[in-house]
């Protein structure tokens, strides 16, 4: 049912490729902001990606998922970077295919915490996060992608797409709660001044 | 103790990744459970916060036009101009060749052609409702529907507003003609489906446009009411076991929304 599309050929699309990949532009400059935490280094790697894109979309199948397909590319291309390779060396291969984490434990009540929780450091927290927590996080939670999707982008099996998420955010709350109780105490302190 | 098992499936539960009977049972548990509950509302603030504070990064308009710049398309109008040209007089020598057997032929196979679509249009509308599952993006609100091809299909289109029609949106999926992906939307008029499919023109074979361009009227075996046109670059296709009139006022909305 799919065709491809031969853009050296006579059936040329000529405007499909920008007209499917410009939609995605500031969500994948995002990303990829977030992956090289440098705005120099997040343009090339935007840049690198389209142009390897526009290379290869005559590979692509149209009716396939697009996304993925563009994502797939700008963290392979992030991946092969120095940037990339250097993020990626202090990553154990632990045992992320060992199918579900466990029960994250709740001690303290986060629901408050998280109310505290100021942008910058939940966006400082998901700096500190190994890239491969901090990208299944931001596709899953930010873009919005299925566990089907993400397991395209990242080539992995759902099986460990679960896992990875589960213990990003196990990571992402013990980097917040530190900082949120700080939060809390200074609260306590600042109400104790108040005579309360 | 009990908790551990229901607690470990949370987050896909919370991320829509469990299936319909599980997400029952999780469903019933939770609201059951004031831990569990608890536990799944610090959850979902967790990950509303990551949504919000993940959109953080913006690039600069200057980027993005030298983005376009590179992805855009050179149009190459000396290179189309000579093939035109050249093209242009080898018709008309051809033209010169042409019997007036070949011209019927060429009108049967038209007729063939546009036949053959208008089937499988009919085709894709009954397997559609034939399916336990005849879309897959369900919703009434047309700012719902049609975001939900962006990326999945190389085009994009209006939907009217049926506020005040008789007509209300069921849902979308995608779909294939001539080997083109396009969308299928299904309308609903007292209790009679009726099916819009949008296509790019330029997607669909030569052939095909030519003779659906040549040929407006439905063919008389077409066991459902039909009506296509082509607008704006778009393929649009309204069927239905619904009066002719239905159809009509559809396809009239559709044609003000373009």
């Amino acid at each position: 049912m799919f065709y491809h599309v031969d853009v050296t050929g006579a059936d040329v699309h000529p405007d499909s490729f920008e007209e499917l990949a410009m939609p995605l532009f500031d969500q994948l400059y995002n990303f990829a902001q977030w992956l090289t935490q440098n705005r120099d280094e997040a343009e090339d790697l935007v840049q690198e990606t389209y142009a390897k894109a526009l290379k290869g979309f005559s590979s692509f199948r149209l009716g396939t998922n697009f996304r993925a397909w563009m994502y797939r590319i700008l963290r392979n291309t992030f991946l092969t970077s120095r940037t990339g390779l250097k993020a990626t060396m202090t990553i154990p291969l632990d045992d992320e295919e060992h199918g579900q984490e466990m029960a994250v434990e709740l001690d303290t009540p986060e629901t408050l915490l998280f109310e505290r929780a100021s942008r910058d450091a939940l966006q400082s927290a998901v700096d500190d996060l190994p890239v491969y927590s901090r990208e299944v996080l931001l596709l899953c939670d930010v873009e919005e992608m299925s566990y089907q999707e993400i397991s395209e982008t990242l080539s992995i099996p759902i099986g460990t797409v679960m896992s990875r998420l589960s213990r990003a955010r196990r990571a992402l709350r013990d980097r917040l709660r530190p900082k949120l109780q700080e939060a809390g105490t200074a609260a306590v302190e600042k109400g104790a001044s108040h005579g309360l | 103790m009990v908790c551990e098992s229901w607690k470990a499936k949370l987050d896909p539960y919370l991320d829509g990744e469990v299936p319909e009977n599980e997400m029952r049972a999780l469903d019933a548990h939770v609201r059951s459970c004031a831990s569990c509950s608890a536990d799944a509302l610090a959850r979902v603030q967790m990950k509303r916060s990551i949504q919000a504070a993940g959109k953080r990064f913006t690039p600069s308009a200057g980027f993005r036009s030298r983005i376009q710049k590179s992805i855009a398309t050179k149009p190459q109008r000396s290179f189309r101009l000579g093939w035109t040209l050249a093209a242009t007089a080898a018709v008309i020598l051809m033209v010169g060749t042409l019997t007036s057997t070949y011209l019927a032929m060429r009108s049967r196979t038209d007729l063939a052609n546009r036949d053959h679509a208008l089937s499988e249009i009919a085709d894709l509308h009954v397997d559609t409702l034939a399916s336990a599952t005849p879309v897959d993006v369900v919703s009434t609100d047309r700012h719902t529907v049609k975001p939900w091809f962006q990326g999945k299909i190389p085009f994009a289109f209006n939907l009217p507003e049926l506020q005040n029609s008789q007509f209300s949106l069921v849902g979308g999926r995608m779909t294939y003609l001539d080997q083109a992906p396009g969308a299928h939307l299904i309308y609903d008029v007292r209790k009679h489906h009726i099916s819009v499919f949008i296509f790019q023109d330029k997607s669909l074979s030569p052939k095909l446009a030519e003779s659906l361009n040549a040929n407006s009227q439905s063919p008389k075996q077409l066991p459902f009411n039909m009506e296509s046109w082509s607008q704006d670059g778009l393929r649009y296709f309204v069927i239905g076991d619904a009066s002719a009139a239905d159809i009509d006022s559809l396809a009239k909305l559709f044609k003000a929304a373009s």
